[in-house]
């Protein structure tokens, strides 16, 4: 369980990590919290040429509020988001997802955007990113562009990432006023990846409500003025269009049964937290 | 020596209290010096191995030549050099199949080490593993117990003619009357699933061959029993003395699966005197999940002939054990070891048993916590459930009714444990009371009123503490047993000394892993000498060269508190009399006229007739003309401690399998979300009979530890194997171990009937709750849910499945999910269909078309024609930053131009390997366009499928998604730039 040799780069600035990027392409890595990919690389599963450690890189550790999104920078750790004061009132919905998420240690150094790049189909942010429809913004050495959730995540595992981008901030809309956020997730113990998790908002009569682990990247789905009793129909719909798969420690029908039962908990406790 | 100890009882200022442990400081702070933390030779080489992606396999070749050729790797290993230096492992049914340290011609299980790479470095030798060739010859794999016992069963090892390694039936009193009298049999069968339980340190092994004197010499975390020993030099084929082994201090973690590093020492023996330099192995902990060792699963019919009064009068068991593929030492234990105890904490005088003991494409089980109480204890306690409620009686009178009273104390069972001491209805009893039985049952009346699901569960089980090293004698007929010479027994030794300034230190046959041994054994010799624990040192090290050679040496069967504690007590009494005699003479009153305290020797009627304790040692060593005459000079004394009562088994084959047996009553409340299916425990507790507790606090922390791992079998943890053998849980992601979130603290009781078989009094406490936790939670699984049976662990998806097992239907026009399910451990299935803008003939030349097949097959780098319609490719695969390289070997059949065809094939690269087919049809659709269907099977093993459980269906459905999308592409299809999912999505028929 030792990775093959690599060379390491720990980049001080942005430039300096695109730059690498450039020139590397596929065969380059950005590391940042390395929860995921040290574990990949000791597993030899991935086996890049060059990692750009972008953890030093201060430009991008900030957390910033720019009136109608949150932007986090990619250098910026799952810990220090969960600390940050403004969390509870701006980002509600992932305030009620990061006990969740991982565990302290790995808070500790995963960072929001690492998750996000690399795109589990189980994870939370992801999934917030998703339910929220924020953005995910990405640098290379010919500039800089911006793309949806929903764009930027296309599969297990799989993003719309150019080799030569790195994914330099995600932007989270702020919580609107009198909108109710909740979140639940299934996992065989806490801090696992999700079997299924759900992550619900109720903005006057619009419902999202995204979903993580059943699909191969978090799928949302919108209503409007949906009758409580259509619910059960519509999250039925949900649950056969989104399939799911099998694994040692869930099958996909267990999966669908989730989305059912649980998507009506979790918009019924969104829609309790209305004001 | 043992009268004078008996007479000198154990309880003092120390024993008995929840004294600190000495060991936190150095724990705690991360001091510990652990096997990997020794200093090596500057020159060591490091070693990888590289282990069987397949279940069952001939060996056809190993080339080593890329992997020799990469710099700084020193050599490389394989079947054939242990074959030439090493003799097979010798196993103890005596069954004709050979193991080695590395595999000889044949894989049997998905990890099994078939070559070593000695390098440089750890990382150069991971490397050079990825560069050795081998070729496979793929045989049949055998994976479930019951099939590979049946006679035509494919054979795992051929030269022993079966499966069934050995088959013995035992009958004690008139089990056949008792059945046949019974108002009502109850006959239940329990698969109980394969697990271990997982240290934190895995296995470590550092071998130096001295070839001036041809001295193996070992440092390893090996804990014993040391019987293993002459197992290894018998291998290495040199004398005991030869093989030099030593085990650290510290080890991170045991629970007998460190028993199973015996094997990789005499590998490592064998590849220091191949390279002449030391060589060290740390395992990782991939290798550990996949080869280290289990538990065996085990399948159990059990039925049990009752009155209507629920009074049990006979037990007949017929057990399959599961060995893995292989026998090793000291296999069959979990199936012997409880044999005295077959009949837990009941007075049931008819027993009968059948014991198969089998083979299967499985990592070869091992030591591990509970060593076959687990099992054996999920089949009894799931049938005196079924018992309650077959009659209608309540569970926990059914269990009260049968409890071994405590008159009947020395009680010999049926199978010829003599219980020793215990008030089993007295300890039931307290924990109802003090643990609110009354209130969880109204707790449980509750939730039902309200229409939650809640069960409550009971079990008590019988806890064996220090085996008998003779019960495996068992697996032998008598007339075996008389000709071959019986074993019986179970020694300890420790010494205890004092220097010239009176410090005092100990040695003992333990090898701990965090039990907190060296703060019991401070206790008990502060006691005894008046001295406190800070003044005492353990060295808990071992070394078969330096050591007394102890047999029985180790930590396992809760050996500690009725051994090496005992060993350490009359060490310490002996020491105390040799000091007492010194200290009379001086000070003139006769020996048993001396106290020791406080660091003080002193006359009991005149405290201030006194010498210091320092002074008084000094003269042993400073002034021996001093001593008392006949005295020897200095102050070692070592005891050793051989209970008579472990005798070999009788004609009859009862066998007193421990010395002392702990009794442990469990009940528990647990509450199953209606929604979700996961379980909560609501209330546990456990109430143990352990005889005297030495230590309070650490009694409490081993049984902490061993509810948490009766928890994980119950809950969580799984090995879990494919059909094809190949192996499904590589990773702490996919192996659950529970953390502090899952484990609930129980309420904890204890009752401390000491055993008048030693002189402390005290029993093992360490295994019962892995023994009767996984049975309690799954009776109040069955409670909660009004079912007959349930197999381990109770996972929500699988109570889900009892619950709710149908699912609504998709919604009227909604498509069929595109994926079959596929279940787990089964092959990946799927189907999907394209529309490609070609005709099926040129859709159909494309495929028999080399060149533009290569073009198709997604990460081909080359493909070679092999024979007619027979490919050869390097491809490199994967999703994400997740690849690998692969070779394929890819074939079309059952050709039918232009309409449908077979595709199958192999992959083989380090990340593991894979098969799979598929048919694929074509079908003219309008616009000269060819409607493709496809369905396929994969198979996938080795390290991908046990360490990316998760994200494999996934992936091999992308995968084979490429492979359509490039078909269309190669045909000249329009370069499609909907994001690959969606395409993907469109491909498997989805979202259309």
């Amino acid at each position: 369980m030792k990775p093959k040799q690599f060379d390491y780069l720990r980049a001080e600035t942005i430039d300096e990590a695109v730059a690498e990027l450039a020139e590397t392409g596929e065969d380059a890595k950005i590391l940042a919290g390395g929860q995921s990919l040290m574990a990949m690389l000791n597993f030899r599963l991935a086996e890049p040429e060059v990692l750009v450690d972008i953890a030093g890189i201060a430009a991008l550790s900030y957390i910033k509020d720019d009136g109608a999104m949150v932007e986090i920078g990619a250098a910026t750790t799952q810990g220090e988001l969960q600390a940050w004061d403004g969390l509870a009132g701006n980002l509600t919905l992932l305030h009620k997802a990061f006990p969740n998420i991982g565990h302290f240690q790995t808070r500790n150094r995963g960072t929001v955007c690492g998750s996000i790049a690399h795109a589990d189909p189980s994870t939370e942010l992801p999934l917030c990113l998703a339910t929220l429809a924020g953005e995910v913004v990405l640098r290379s050495s010919r500039g800089v562009r911006k793309l949806s959730a929903a764009e930027f995540q296309q599969g297990m595992l799989t993003t719309a990432r150019r080799p030569d981008e790195m994914v330099a901030a995600a932007r989270y809309p702020k919580a609107v006023a009198g909108a109710g956020y909740a979140f639940r997730e299934v996992a065989r113990r806490r801090g696992d990846f999700a079997i299924v998790a759900l992550a619900a908002s109720a903005s006057g009569d619009t419902i999202r409500l995204g979903i993580g682990g059943v699909a191969d990247k978090p799928t949302v789905r919108e209503w409007t003025s949906l009758a409580d009793s259509d619910l059960d129909d519509a999250l039925n719909a949900f649950a056969w269009d989104l399939g799911g798969y099998d694994d040692i420690h869930a099958t996909s029908k267990y999966r669908r049964k989730l989305v059912r039962k649980l998507g009506r908990r979790v918009i019924e406790e969104a829609k309790s937290c209305q004001s | 020596m043992v009268i004078t100890a008996l007479k000198k009882s154990a309880t003092g200022k120390f024993i008995g209290q929840p004294m600190e442990r000495v060991e936190d400081e150095t724990l705690l702070r991360g001091l510990a010096r652990y096997a990997d933390d020794f200093p090596v030779r500057a020159d060591t080489l490091h070693a990888a191995m590289l282990r069987s992606p397949h279940a069952h396999a001939e060996i056809i070749s190993i080339d080593a030549t890329r992997a020799l050729a990469h710099p700084g790797v020193s050599a490389v290993i394989t079947g054939e050099d242990v074959l030439k230096l090493t003799d097979p492992f010798l196993n103890a049914v005596k069954a004709p199949m050979k193991l080695w340290s590395l595999a000889v011609g044949r894989v049997r299980y998905v990890g099994e080490a078939l070559a070593l790479v000695v390098a440089d470095d750890r990382y150069i030798a991971e490397d050079a593993v990825d560069l050795i060739d081998v070729e496979y010859k793929l045989l049949q794999p055998v994976v479930d117990p019951l099939e590979a016992a049946k006679e035509d069963a494919f054979l795992i090892h051929p030269e022993a003619g079966s499966n069934v390694m050995s088959q013995r039936t035992f009958r004690y009193g008139d089990p056949e009357t008792a059945f046949a009298e019974a108002d009502h049999v109850v006959d239940l069968t329990i698969d109980f699933p394969r697990s271990s339980h997982t240290p934190i340190e895995g296995f470590v092994v550092c071998a130096d061959y001295h070839s001036g004197d041809g001295i193996y010499d070992v440092l390893a975390n090996f804990q014993g029993p040391f019987s293993v020993h002459p197992v290894m030099s018998r291998a290495l084929r040199v004398t005991d003395t030869k093989l030099r082994l030593r085990t650290p201090g510290n080890s991170g973690g045991g629970f007998g699966v460190k028993v199973g590093i015996f094997p990789y020492i005499v590998l490592m023996c064998v590849a220091s005197r191949l390279v002449r330099k030391p060589v060290k192995w740390v395992e990782d902990r991939y290798e550990h999940l996949a080869a280290a060792t289990a538990a065996p699963n085990r399948v159990i019919r059990l039925e049990a002939a009752a009155t209507k009064e629920g009074r049990v009068t006979a037990f007949r068991f017929d057990q399959t054990d599961d060995y893995g593929a292989h026998m090793r030492a000291p296999m069959p234990g979990p199936l012997y070891r409880m044999h005295g105890v077959m009949t837990g904490a009941y007075d049931i005088p008819n027993l009968a048993i059948t014991n198969h003991l089998v083979m299967t494409n499985k990592c070869p089980s091992g030591m591990v916590r509970g060593f076959g109480g687990p099992q054996i204890y999920y089949a009894m306690e799931r049938v005196m459930h079924r018992i309650a409620i077959e009659l209608g009686l309540d569970p926990l009178e059914v269990i009260r009714k049968n409890l071994v009273p405590t008159e009947k104390m020395p009680f010999k069972a049926a199978a010829g444990a003599e219980l020793d001491s215990g008030d089993y209805e007295k300890a039931v009893a307290i924990a109802c009371r003090d643990g609110k039985l009354d209130e969880i049952l109204r707790r449980r009346d509750q939730a039902r009123k309200e229409g939650r699901i809640y069960g409550i569960g009971y079990a008590a089980v019988i806890e064996p503490t220090q085996s008998n090293m003779g019960y495996l004698s068992n697996i032998l007929t008598k007339e075996e047993r008389h000709a071959r010479g019986q074993q019986n027994g179970a020694t300890s030794m420790s010494t205890v000394n004092i220097d010239p300034f009176g410090g005092i230190s100990v040695t003992s046959d333990t090898t701990p892993q965090g039990q907190g041994h060296a703060t019991t054994l401070s206790q008990i010799v502060a006691d005894q000498l008046g001295v406190d624990m800070k003044d005492i040192v353990c060295n808990l090290e071992l070394d078969t060269q330096k050591d007394p050679w102890s047999i029985a040496a180790g930590s396992y069967s809760c050996r500690f508190s009725a051994g090496p504690a005992v060993a350490t007590h009359l060490a310490a009494v002996a020491m105390r009399e040799k000091l007492a005699r010194i200290a009379a003479q001086r000070l003139n009153v006769p020996p048993d006229q001396i106290e020791f305290a406080d660091g003080k020797i002193f006359a009991i009627d005149n405290p201030d007739n006194a010498l210091s304790f320092n002074r008084t040692a000094g003269t042993a060593h400073w002034s021996p003309g001093l001593l008392p005459e006949g005295m020897d000079a200095g102050l070692s004394e070592q005891a050793v401690w051989s209970p008579p009562q472990l005798t070999p088994p009788d004609d009859d084959d009862r066998i007193n399998t421990s010395l002392t047996y702990g009794f442990n009553f469990d009940f528990c409340g647990i509450e199953i979300d209606r929604d979700t299916a996961e379980l909560r425990i609501d209330h546990y507790v456990t109430i143990h009979d352990g005889g005297t507790l030495l230590n309070p606090m650490i009694a409490d922390g081993q049984l902490l530890g061993s509810y948490a791992h009766g928890i994980a079998e119950g809950l969580y943890e799984e090995f879990i194997y494919g059909d094809d053998g190949s192996f499904k849980s590589g990773t702490f992601a996919d192996y659950l171990v529970p953390t502090a979130y899952e484990v609930p603290e129980p309420m904890i009781f204890h009752l401390e009937s000491p055993t008048p078989l030693t002189p402390l009094g005290a029993k093992g406490l360490a295994e019962g709750n892995c023994m009767s936790t996984p049975v309690c939670l799954a009776n109040a699984a069955c409670d909660a849910l009004g079912i007959e049976n349930i197999k381990l662990p109770l996972t929500p998806e699988k109570l889900s499945e009892i619950m709710d097992p149908d699912e609504p239907p998709p919604p009227k026009g909604h498509s069929e999910p595109d994926a079959a399910p596929a279940g787990h451990g089964h092959a990946l299935q799927g189907q999907g269909e394209t529309t490609v803008p070609a005709s099926p003939d040129e859709v159909w030349a494309t495929l028999l078309d080399p060149e533009k097949l290569a073009g198709v097959i997604p990460g081909c780098h080359q493909l070679d024609l092999v024979a007619e319609n027979s490919y050869r490719a390097e491809v490199s695969l994967g999703v994400g930053p997740v690849r690998g390289k692969f070779t394929a070997a890819v074939r079309l059949s059952d050709l039918d131009p232009p309409h449908s065809a077979r595709l199958s094939g192999e992959l083989v690269g380090p990340l593991g390997s894979s098969q799979g087919g598929g048919v694929v049809t074509l079908q003219a659709v309008e616009g000269d366009k060819t409607r493709v269907n496809y369905t396929y099977e994969v198979e996938l093993s080795g390290k991908v499928a046990a360490v990316g459980g998760r994200m494999l269906e996934g992936a091999t459905r992308m995968v084979i998604g490429q492979f359509f999308e490039r078909l269309v592409a190669q045909v000249g299809g329009p370069v499609v730039s909907v994001p690959w999912w969606r395409r993907l999505l469109r491909m498997l028929g989805a979202g259309q």
